[in-house]
């Protein structure tokens, strides 16, 4: 989705995987709780780190002194970190002037003056909007709780691929499959706006195993099928890099191209607070873009299934969906199919002939008064997912919502992030 | 609150001045402490000054600053993490109550035992690791041991301090106790095993600061929970210090894997005399130190079943590593936990109630945790392209304590006979061949940037100095 990208940059705070001993002194040391680990991995979070330093000399072996520049839409999210075996390179010039970001804003991190620590230098970038910040790490309050890394990235398990079919429509050349997984007895617990970690065989170029890549639930917390111990996914073949070069993405083809039959290797389940509200009056606005629509997909379908069973009378459904045609649009057939008073469905569309282009945050100030309101009731829910471009977008368009209203953002944001009630998902 | 006042004798953040019982006591204590030092402590140190860390207040911007210091005028002292006067007991029968500042009567001699056993094992330590400077591979690596040492010493000083404040005269006759037992003494040792071993070189002395000071991390983060505040207070503090210890163990095997395969891959061998040849430590030499020092670690949790560890987590003496993070109900009557035994010549598995076998559901947190490290020194072999792996024994291997005590077993854990055992061990365990072998390459290397031929330089120096920066200064 080729939203517009607002050059926004920052020094991402990184833990050496290579050197770590994962002694817990960093985590026990954060006074802001930026540090979080699994059985593999101790990693930072992005939104939350603020660089004020105090980890770094109490740590043993140095390993927490890592920064990389990273335009702010890309900043490499928990879920990877855990699963890194090394720290990643500095982006180069090139990739960072792709990303939107001049050599100047970056600063050139060679160089840094020797007496300042890398991290002190990312106190003196200080990005313009950081959309990032205002996302929950929380899930909401009537959220069920979810089981992670039942699987971590060491001991993986197997489930079996029982479909896949393209669900955008065929021919055209962004293709995206709708594959169910089955894990017969193996428990694999998850919940709307979990995501699961697929790896592909065989090695990469210098020879590693693949690592996993992630792909959010599409299907609700009974299995694709209620009842069956099965998942679904929403995976779009890659076939072009973030930049538009041509590139064959190594596990989306994979999975688009597996047979029914086939075994998966998966991990995971990842993300514990990307979660659905439960209480009867909860709302929930979905914005999203392309295979963003998989979780959005999930918590629709268990509402549905909910509302069958009477208990849903009072929460609204509203969704921005953004694509570039309708053609390329996941699943447009069965959401035309939802009824009306069941759900809010606004398409935004980027590129059809002969129309203006459309993006998600555009339909956002279009229905300003409708998520004016919905803003101010203490039971709304946002979800945002889909690719990093459109974050920022989406998060400004709900800021200038409150804004047109009277409300203060500040305030807004904030009890949205701290009452886990606004959800960012992108990659 | 939390800034260390270093105008005191004893420098502290518990306003020690404000109790002048307590200070006389502890004033008294001090110089038998720096008699120990000058007795025990590290050999033929007296004059260097040493590029320490040193806290000046237990917040995270204070408690690590770098500078050389000698060592004995390291300033040892009594540091607790900030306390939070609602602290509520969070594990046990007392779950909900109020924290207790105070001993209470009826746990006095559980808390004195658990505060005794873990203050001996910290002097015990240093004496270990007495003749280790003398054979340094690096002038880092001594750095470090250095460190390692005052650290050592003041987590002593930790314990003593709640002795002496929380115990009365029972307290201050256990800390001076501690003063006068020495490891591997026949008349007078340390309380644990493992702290009467010998630590003969450097290979061992990585071993026991990988494994024995991580069970170390394990005791301490079961103490962290306690619901004696005080005591939950300095434990936390002393983690933070237990962790550098872990950092040498880890790192310091970890060089030595990445030297020996590094010269494996120049000699295009993996014959373990060619490489002990070329000044080597050959891989299953290593793996035989790693089955020692394991096996005889997760000793030093205790017999599988315990009617002591239920009694002390019901009580709120000792919860479980990451009490707080777990999400049972913090009582665990009625629940069972699988321990080992061995019957008819076969491990079997049996359920025990899991309160008698919290002993070993720390020692199993302990594994787990030490498992991802060997992990990762594998990952040094995988990334030299050499297929050998080390591996942890099982469970049962070596045991001296608890029902599998005395069992003879294999490392893969299979049950031997006598016959076999004495045939392996020294294929399973050092033998004295390997010991003389490891001692023969022990020379000491102490200028800046060069490191004995067995080992690599560390990726990176302490504190981002360079690793060929002046980390002690001679004398
Ligand atoms: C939490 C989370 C949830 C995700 N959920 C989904 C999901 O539901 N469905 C889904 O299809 N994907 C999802 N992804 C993205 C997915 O994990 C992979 O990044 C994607 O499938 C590409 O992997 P690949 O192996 O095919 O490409 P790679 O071989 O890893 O990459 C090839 C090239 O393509 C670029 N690239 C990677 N992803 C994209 C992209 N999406 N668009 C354009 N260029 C790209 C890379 O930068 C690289 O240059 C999710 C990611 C995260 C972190
Ligand atoms: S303090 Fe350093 S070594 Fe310890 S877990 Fe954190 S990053 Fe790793
Ligand atoms: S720099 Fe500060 S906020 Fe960031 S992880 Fe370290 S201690 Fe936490």
């Amino acid at each position: 989705m080729d939203m517009a990208v607002e050059a926004g940059v920052i020094k991402q705070h990184l833990i050496d995987p290579e050197i770590c001993i994962r002694c817990n002194t960093c985590e026990a040391i954060c006074p802001v709780n930026a540090i979080t680990h699994d059985d593999n991995n101790y990693v930072v979070r992005a939104d939350i780190c603020n660089g004020c330093m105090a980890c770094i000399s109490p740590c043993p072996t140095g390993s927490i002194d890592n920064w990389r520049t990273m335009p702010l839409v890309r900043a490499y999210t928990i879920e990877e970190q855990l699963t890194w075996e090394e720290l990643p390179a500095e982006l180069t010039p090139e990739q960072l002037e792709a990303a939107g970001v001049s050599a100047e804003a970056a600063g050139d991190p060679a160089a840094a003056a020797p007496a300042l620590t890398q991290a002190q230098a990312q106190a003196a970038i200080e990005p313009a909007f950081n959309s990032a910040q205002y996302g929950a790490t929380v899930p909401p309050w009537s959220a069920a709780h979810a089981y992670t890394n039942l699987f971590p990235p060491k001991t993986p398990t197997t489930a079996t691929v029982v479909g896949n079919f393209n669900c955008t429509e065929a021919g055209f050349d962004s293709e995206t499959h709708h594959i169910v997984l089955d894990f017969g007895v193996v428990p694999f617990p998850v919940l709307e706006g979990q995501s699961i970690g697929i790896v592909p065989p065989g090695v990469d170029a210098i020879g590693k195993r693949h690592h996993a890549r992630q792909y959010s639930v599409a299907s609700p917390r009974n299995g694709e099928r209620p009842g069956y111990n099965n998942v679904s996914l929403t995976v779009k073949r890659v076939t072009e890099d973030h930049e538009g070069d041509p590139v064959r993405g190594v596990c989306s083809n994979y999975v688009c191209d597996l047979k029914v039959g086939d075994t998966v290797h998966v991990v995971g389940p990842f993300g514990a607070s990307f979660l659905m509200p439960n209480h009867p009056k909860s709302h929930i606005v979905m914005i999203c873009t392309g295979t963003g629509s998989a979780p959005m997909r999930a918590m629709t379908e268990w509402r549905r299934r909910l509302r069958k069973s009477g208990k849903f009378e009072g929460g609204k459904l509203m969704l921005f969906f953004g694509a570039r045609t309708q053609q390329e649009l996941p699943y447009f057939g069965p959401l035309q199919s939802l009824p009306k008073d069941f759900i809010d469905i606004n398409l935004a569309f980027s590129r059809t002939p002969g129309q203006p282009k459309r993006y998600v945050q555009d339909l956002m100030r279009e229905r300003a008064a409708d998520l004016a309101a919905l803003l101010k009731d203490g039971s709304s829910h946002f979800y945002v997912c889909g690719l990093k471009s459109m974050e920022e977008g989406v998060v400004l368009a709900l800021r200038d919502v409150a804004k047109d209203v009277g409300l203060d953002w500040d305030t807004v944001g904030a009890a949205l992030k701290r009452e886990g009630r606004l959800h960012l998902e992108t990659y | 609150m939390s800034t260390i006042n270093y105008g005191e004798k004893i420098p502290n953040n518990v306003n020690l001045g404000e109790d002048r019982t307590l200070q006389r006591a502890l004033e008294g204590w001090q110089p038998n402490f720096i008699n120990w030092w000058d007795d025990v402590g590290p050999e033929g140190s007296t004059n260097h000054d040493v590029y320490l860390r040193t806290a000046v207040s237990v917040d995270p911007q204070g408690w690590a600053q770098f500078g050389h210091v000698k060592m004995r005028d390291y300033r040892w002292g009594i540091f607790l993490n900030p306390g939070d006067a609602n602290r509520e007991i969070h594990f046990g029968d007392h779950k909900g109550e109020k924290a207790w500042q105070d001993v209470p009567g009826e746990h006095r001699a559980n808390l004195r035992r658990i505060i005794v056993t873990q203050g001996d094992t910290e002097p015990a330590s240093v004496e270990q690791q007495r003749h280790l400077g003398l054979t340094a591979p690096s002038m880092y690596d001594l750095r470090n041991l250095f460190q390692i040492n005052v650290e050592e010493g003041r987590h002593l000083w930790a314990m003593v301090y709640l002795l002496q404040k929380h115990f009365g005269r029972d307290g201050r006759e256990e800390a001076d106790a501690l003063l006068q037992r020495t490891s591997g003494d026949e008349n007078n040792p340390r309380i644990l095993g493992a702290f009467n071993e010998k630590t003969p070189d450097w290979l061992a002395f990585f071993m026991f600061t990988y494994f024995t000071d991580r069970d170390g991390k394990f005791q301490l983060a079961a103490l962290a929970e306690s619901a004696f505040d005080p005591l939950a207070r300095t434990t936390k503090f002393m983690l933070t210090e237990e962790a550098h210890h872990m950092f040498v163990g880890e790192s310091g095997v970890s060089r030595v894997i990445a030297r020996t395969a590094q010269v494996m891959n120049e000699l295009k061998t993996d014959d373990a005399q060619k490489i002990r040849a070329a000044g080597c430590i050959d891989l299953g030499t290593i793996q035989r130190y790693l089955n020692f020092h394991y096996s005889v670690t997760i000793d030093l949790f205790g017999a599988d079943q315990s009617s002591n560890a239920a009694i002390f987590y019901s009580s709120g003496l000792k919860g479980r590593y990451e009490e707080g993070k777990r999400t049972d109900d913090h009582i665990l009557k009625g629940q069972t936990y699988k321990v080992l035994e061995v019957k008819e010549g076969q491990l079997v598995e049996k359920d025990v109630p899991m309160l008698n076998a919290l002993n070993e559901v720390l020692r199993d947190d302990f594994i787990k945790d030490s498992v991802a490290g060997v992990g990762r020194w594998n990952k040094v072999l995988e990334k030299a392209g050499i297929p050998t792996r080390l591996v942890v024994p099982h469970k049962a291997f070596n045991r001296q304590i608890g029902a599998l005590a005395g069992i003879k077993m294999s490392p893969e854990g299979r049950v031997v006979n006598e016959i076999e055992w004495a045939a392996k061990r020294d294929e399973w365990l050092p033998s004295s061949e390997d010991f003389a072998f490891v001692a023969s390459l022990m020379g000491r290397v102490v200028e800046p940037g060069k490191f004995a031929g067995w080992i690599s330089p560390p990726v990176m120096g302490i504190n981002r100095q360079p690793v060929d920066f002046e980390y002690v200064r001679f004398g």
